[in-house]
């Protein structure tokens, strides 16, 4: 059997002397595997980076089989932001994340569209945007696991204003004035997820904090169930942002 | 019907790279015709770099001394240290004949998907010798894929505050190269790494 889609290269891994077995989120077909031959080629090597976008045929005799890749480039997305560390750590903390979640061979055409707009936004020029769409990104994997966050309104009070904490037990938006009490405890709501925040971008800070709202129900929901942490990517991104944002002035004073 | 020791040379000689079992029991036929003049002197080559060869506990190089032949050489410059990933690159770089100055293998690239972490790296020991008062410049030399460039911004960081000039190699157009025939990221690259003339 056969078919033909459009992925997103997660990982390539070294097989043999020159093959790689090549994981991709694909649009139809999901997370699937495939062996590459010559993957791990000097000539090939460049199409098989985690971000790049490929046009794929996977053959297998059986379905259960492993199968063999064909792989054609369509728009080699790292090599634009290969220069940028926080840019490159992000695709490879999204690529490796998801390659640790998503089960193999079930479609998530939300999540392949999603991803795609989050490696347009990586690509982007603009500076402000992508850390932003980093974190919606994060969320609606959540979502897709079956872990979204509820943003909208305060889980105590019911109003949908001073959103600026979020409770680590059950997920959803807390007011400031319900939050006060705990406010040790509470994780903090970046201000472009509030609903009356100014949406659009997000500075070092309010995506640091982004980071540590996501990975904490990342970790909760998607990785202390197969006894792993998140991933050492994902890890390294949030060290990198942290440092930024601690040596930066952080403008959000209000979270 | 071949001997236990032609099917252990055979066996052996099949897990070199490019080889499988039907190559390599070429190779020991080619062998055994020519004793004299191939394979008494492979076998004693073989036996000498195996007793021979260390790694620089310096720079990461192979070599038969310990400092190798180029943290040694006093002819080379040794304000400059280009950071390369593997001894191949070493020796690669060596092959141009363009660059003067010393070396640091690393050793690989930091992985995530195979757990190779910054500890698995001879990072610590690149720090200490930028550190060093006669090292100036570092050049990053990895190779210009996403783990590559990863690592290269993880050395950035980790050698922040050892005052040092940081620099890394071009990506671009290759020397011989046809626009027509690049891939698109190499021509971004090639197009954001311009240059005034």
């Amino acid at each position: 059997m056969d078919w033909r889609d459009e992925g997103i290269v997660l990982a390539a891994r070294p097989h043999g002397e020159g093959a790689a077995v090549v994981q991709l989120l694909t649009r139809d077909h999901g997370r699937h595997a495939g062996l590459m031959h010559g993957g791990d080629s000097r000539s090939k090597r460049g199409i098989v980076q985690p971000g790049n976008l490929v046009d794929a045929v996977w053959r297998a005799r059986l379905t259960e089989h492993l199968g063999r890749y064909t792989i054609e480039p369509v728009r080699h997305v790292a090599a634009q932001f290969m220069d940028d560390p926080a840019r490159l750590a992000a695709l490879s903390a999204a690529c490796a994340v998801v390659e640790a979640v998503i089960p193999e061979r079930e479609p998530h055409p939300g999540l392949y569209a999603a991803t795609g707009a989050l490696l347009d936004a990586l690509s982007g020029g603009e500076r402000d945007i992508w850390p932003a769409v980093y974190i919606q990104w994060e969320l609606g994997l959540l979502h897709e696991l079956g872990f979204g966050l509820d943003l909208g309104s305060c889980a105590a009070t019911g109003e949908t204003e001073n959103l600026i904490y979020v409770s680590p037990r059950t997920g959803r938006a807390v007011s400031r004035a319900a939050g006060e009490p705990y406010r040790e405890r509470m994780l903090t709501l970046p201000s472009f997820l509030r609903p009356d925040g100014r949406g659009g971008g997000a500075d070092d800070a309010d995506f640091a904090a982004g980071l540590k709202l996501t990975g904490f129900f990342l970790a909760r929901h998607a990785f202390d169930p197969l006894d792993r942490g998140l991933p050492a990517a994902r890890e390294r991104l949030d060290v990198l942002i942290s440092r930024s944002s601690e040596s930066t002035e952080s403008p959000s004073a209000d979270c | 019907m071949s001997t236990p020791e032609i099917e252990r040379l055979a066996d052996l000689l099949a897990k070199l790279p490019g080889l499988g079992p039907r190559s390599a029991r070429r190779a020991v036929l080619h062998l055994i015709k020519r004793p004299g003049q191939l394979m008494q002197p492979l076998a004693e080559a073989i036996a000498s770099a195996a007793n021979a060869i260390r790694t620089c506990t310096n720079c990461g190089n192979v070599d038969t001394v310990d400092p190798c032949r180029i943290c040694d050489d006093p002819e080379r410059d040794r304000s400059v240290i280009c950071v390369i990933e593997d001894v191949a690159d070493l020796w690669a770089l060596e092959r141009t004949a363009s660059y003067g100055g010393n070396y640091h293998v690393l050793g690989g690239t930091l992985s995530a998907l195979d757990g190779v972490g910054p500890e698995d790296l001879r990072i610590g020991r690149l720090v200490d010798r930028a550190k060093s008062a006669q090292v100036t410049e570092i050049i990053l030399a990895t190779n210009a894929t996403v783990a590559g460039q990863t690592t290269a911004h993880y050395i950035t960081e980790r050698l922040a505050d050892a005052g040092v000039m940081i620099s890394r190699l071009a990506h671009g157009v290759p020397v011989g190269g046809e626009l027509d025939y690049l891939d698109d990221g190499t021509l971004t690259a090639a197009l954001k790494s311009r240059r005034e003339v």
